[in-house]
């Protein structure tokens, strides 16, 4: 296996990987923070004002996690800084 | 299939490129100063009101309300840099309907530059809120260990502010693009409806972010108001 074709695979794997862990923890930390945001919602229903706020923020902070993830699985697949390395080692050889 | 509108290029002549980036950025700045410009050339004091003068002042109380809602009790000062920065992204994420537009939004330059000005104005406002010796005073609160603490999150959430609204806005456009070659028909519709309400909701997020960190830095010396729910 030369060097390219490793760099490929791990790109690859390493980008479903982080995609799919990525989405999965943010997804179950933004349910857990919706359903207490609800809870909260249907015992104080004047303060919903407040608690849609905090609520949106509080998800823009959970999301740019996944966001991150995304950004990182992106760069590996499309603008991966080590493939441009090994194409030029091949075409060194 | 390129990543970011910077990668469009219109017009090159040697190092000065004429990007998509470039162009959507003055294009929305053009609309927005013209249209407001319209709009507020002969406002009306009375009852009677044109339609733009009322959606103007619907944006303009909006803004307004949720500034103070945040926790700037007086949020004039604030209105016109956390106004321009929501209007901006929002009108950059809307226009999004109309065919041949890409978002400048989903360029990390236009972002890093957003988040750039914000991390400029965060300082400057709270040394006018405080005075320089307050402002500088809240770094090393509560104990000086706190001072690299407080200058990472400084630099972190500029980062987390610029990498979100890019990774947001170039999401949405890359789930279309990837979605038009395998289901061309009627899902990229779908999701570009989806791509309007992430846009709205960045907006919001943005300034709002913007906002508390501006409440966060002006408020930092005055004595603390009785716990109140907050």
């Amino acid at each position: 296996m030369d060097s390219m074709t490793l760099v490929a695979m791990t790109s690859i794997v390493i980008a479903g990987l982080t995609t799919a862990i990525g989405c999965m923890m943010p997804a179950l930390s933004e349910g857990k923070s919706v359903a207490s945001a609800l809870t909260a919602l249907a015992q104080q229903p004047d303060a919903s004002a407040t608690i849609t706020r905090t609520l949106f923020v509080g998800l823009a902070m959970i999301e740019s996690t996944a966001i991150y993830c995304f950004v990182v699985s992106m760069i590996l697949l499309f603008a991966n800084p080590f493939w441009n390395h090994a194409i030029a080692s091949v075409a060194g050889k | 299939m390129h990543l970011s509108p910077d990668q469009v290029i219109f017009w090159q002549h040697g190092l000065f490129k004429l990007n998509a980036t470039i162009v959507f950025t003055w294009g929305l700045m053009l609309v927005l100063s013209a249209g407001s410009m319209l709009i507020t050339r002969n406002l009306s004091q009375g009852l009677e009101r044109s339609r733009w003068q009322n959606l103007v002042e619907i944006v303009v109380t909006g803004i307004n309300t949720q500034i103070a809602e945040v926790g700037l009790k007086d949020p004039k000062p604030y209105l016109p840099f956390l106004g321009t920065l929501f209007i901006f992204v929002a009108a950059a994420a809307v226009a999004t309907i109309l065919p041949g537009y890409e978002p400048p939004t989903a360029s990390l330059s236009t972002t890093v530059a957003l988040a750039l000005s914000v991390f400029v104005a965060v300082p400057l406002f709270g040394i006018e809120a405080d005075g320089l010796r307050g402002y500088l005073g809240s770094y090393i609160r509560p104990t000086p260990l706190m001072l690299p603490f407080n200058i990472i999150s400084e630099l972190s959430r500029t980062l987390a502010l610029a990498v979100r609204l890019f990774g947001n806005m170039m999401s949405g456009a890359m789930i279309i693009g990837i979605l038009l070659t395998i289901t061309p028909f009627v899902f990229p519709i779908v999701m570009t409806a989806l791509g309007l309400l992430t846009g709205m909701v960045q907006a919001y997020i943005f300034s709002i972010l913007a906002a508390v960190y501006i409440a966060a830095a002006t408020r930092a010396r005055r004595p603390k108001p009785p716990a109140v729910a907050a």
